[in-house]
C-alpha cells in the first residue's frame, strides 16, 4: 500500500511533458501504476530458468469466476511466502477499466506486487503461444518452475485444488 | 475370486465413466460434420439447422447476455446477421450458460434481452447444456462457421479487436464467409480469443 502510494506520488511530481495536447487520457495513464504489457513485453515473465514456482493467472474485474477464485491464488501465495513462490496475476482488464475499476480493486486487497495488465490486439497469436491448449476462456492458469509446466483452462473452486498442482512444483 | 471380479466390474465402470467425462475441447474441428440440434427458440418455438430452408451454411455463435465480451460483439452480431442472411448466412445464436451459475442468462433474460435489441436472428437456448460439448465451444462468443451440409469450415473469433470496432484489422469471420463464396478453405480456419468462460455446474 505504502509502496503504491510512494509509486503515484513520484508519478505526480513528475508531470507528463506535452501541455495542454496531453489530453485527460495521458493524465489518467500518468496515474496508473500497474505495469501495462504488451505479449512481448510479458513474455519473458512466463518463463524462467530459476529455481522458483510460478503460478501465472490469467483474470479480469469483469469476470465473475475469476474474482471468486482470487482469493485463494492469495491463500496460496501466504501459504508458499517462504519458500521460492511467485504468484503473477495478469489482468486481461478492458482499457476503459484501467483507472476506474482495476485499480481500486488491486489497492483493496493489497495485490499491487502481484498485478500486470496485458494490452495486446493480436490475442489470435499471443493466446496460442502462451499454450497450444488454451482457447482463450478465463480464468486460466499456469504453473511453472524451469522446463516443467501445465496449463490449466478452468476455475478452481477452493485453495485446496490449487494447492495440489503446485505442490510437487516446490518439491522439485 | 470373487472379489477379483468384483474389482474388474468397478474398474470397467471406472474406465467407462472416464470416458464418457470427456473434456470439452474434444468438439467438432474444422472439416467435420457437425450434428443437428433441437433447442428452444426466444419465441417459444423448437429450433433445428433443417429449418433453415435453402441456406449455403450457418453462423453458429455461442453467445449470452451476461459477458462483457458478448456484450461488446452483440451489435457486430447483429449486423453480421442483417449483411449475411439475405446471402444464405444467417446467424444461429446459442446461449449456453447454465441458468442456476449465471442468472443473467436464463430463458426470461434472454427474451427480455432478444426483445430489447430486436435481435433479426434466432437466439437459442442450450437447455441441459449438450449442444456446446458436442461443438466443443469453450467461451463466449465462440463462432462455428458451417457450410450448407454443416460442415465445419471456420472456428473463432468475430474479428481481431473486442473492445473497439473502429480498430479492427482484421474480419476473421467475414473473410471466412468470403472464402466459402468462392469456393475455397478459409485461411486461418481456427483463431483464437479471449472471452468469458461457459458457466457449468461444478
Amino acid at each position: 500500500m505504502v509502496y503504491a502510494m510512494l509509486l503515484i506520488f513520484s508519478h505526480f511530481s513528475f508531470p507528463p511533458v506535452g501541455g495542454e495536447m496531453n489530453s485527460f487520457s495521458s493524465i489518467e495513464k500518468d496515474s496508473l501504476f500497474i505495469p501495462v504489457y504488451t505479449y512481448d513485453e510479458l513474455k519473458p515473465l512466463l518463463s524462467k530458468d530459476n529455481d522458483t514456482t510460478y503460478v501465472v493467472n490469467f483474470w479480469a474485474t469483469w469476470c465473475t469466476p475469476c474474482v471468486q477464485e482470487l482469493p485463494y491464488f492469495v491463500e496460496l501465495n501466504m501459504a508458499y511466502k517462504n519458500q521460492a513462490f511467485k504468484l503473477i496475476l495478469v489482468s486481461l482488464d478492458f482499457k476503459k477499466d484501467y483507472i476506474r475499476k482495476l485499480q481500486p480493486f488491486v489497492v483493496e486487497r493489497s495485490l499491487e506486487s502481484h498485478v500486470v495488465v496485458l494490452e495486446d490486439n493480436d490475442s489470435n497469436y499471443w493466446i496460442g503461444d502462451i499454450d497450444k491448449t488454451w482457447s482463450g476462456s478465463i480464468p486460466a492458469t499456469m504453473v511453472f518452475k524451469g522446463t516443467k509446466r501445465a496449463f490449466y483452462e478452468r476455475t478452481f473452486h477452493g485453495p485446496e485444488e490449487l494447492k495440489e498442482i503446485v505442490k510437487p512444483y516446490l518439491n522439485l | 475370486m470373487k472379489n477379483v471380479f468384483g474389482k474388474m466390474i468397478l474398474a470397467f465402470f471406472a474406465v467407462a465413466m472416464m470416458s464418457a467425462v470427456s473434456p470439452v475441447d474434444d468438439g467438432y474441428k474444422v472439416g467435420e460434420q457437425a450434428a443437428d440440434f433441437s433447442l428452444k427458440n426466444v419465441d417459444g418455438t423448437m429450433v433445428s439447422l433443417k429449418d433453415y430452408k435453402g441456406v449455403n451454411g450457418y453462423i453458429v455463435v455461442f453467445t449470452c447476455n451476461t459477458c462483457p465480451y458478448a456484450l461488446m460483439y452483440e451489435d457486430r452480431i447483429i449486423a453480421l446477421h442483417n449483411k449475411y442472411a439475405p446471402m444464405g448466412y444467417p446467424v444461429v445464436a446459442i446461449n449456453p450458460n447454465d441458468p442456476s451459475v449465471k442468472p443473467g442468462d436464463d430463458f426470461a433474460s434472454m427474451q427480455a434481452r432478444s426483445k430489447e435489441k430486436s435481435y433479426p436472428f434466432k437466439y437459442l437456448f442450450d437447455d441441459g447444456q449438450k449442444v456446446f460439448p458436442a461443438f466443443g465451444a469453450t467461451r463466449t462468443p465462440h463462432v462455428y462457421l458451417l457450410d450448407a451440409n454443416r460442415y465445419v469450415r471456420y472456428i473463432g473469433a468475430i474479428d481481431d479487436n473486442a473492445q473497439n470496432p473502429a480498430e479492427v484489422t482484421v474480419n476473421y469471420l467475414e473473410n471466412a464467409i468470403a472464402a466459402l463464396k468462392s469456393g475455397n478453405n478459409p485461411d486461418p480456419s481456427e483463431t483464437k480469443a479471449i472471452g468469458c468462460t461457459i458457466k457449468v455446474k461444478s
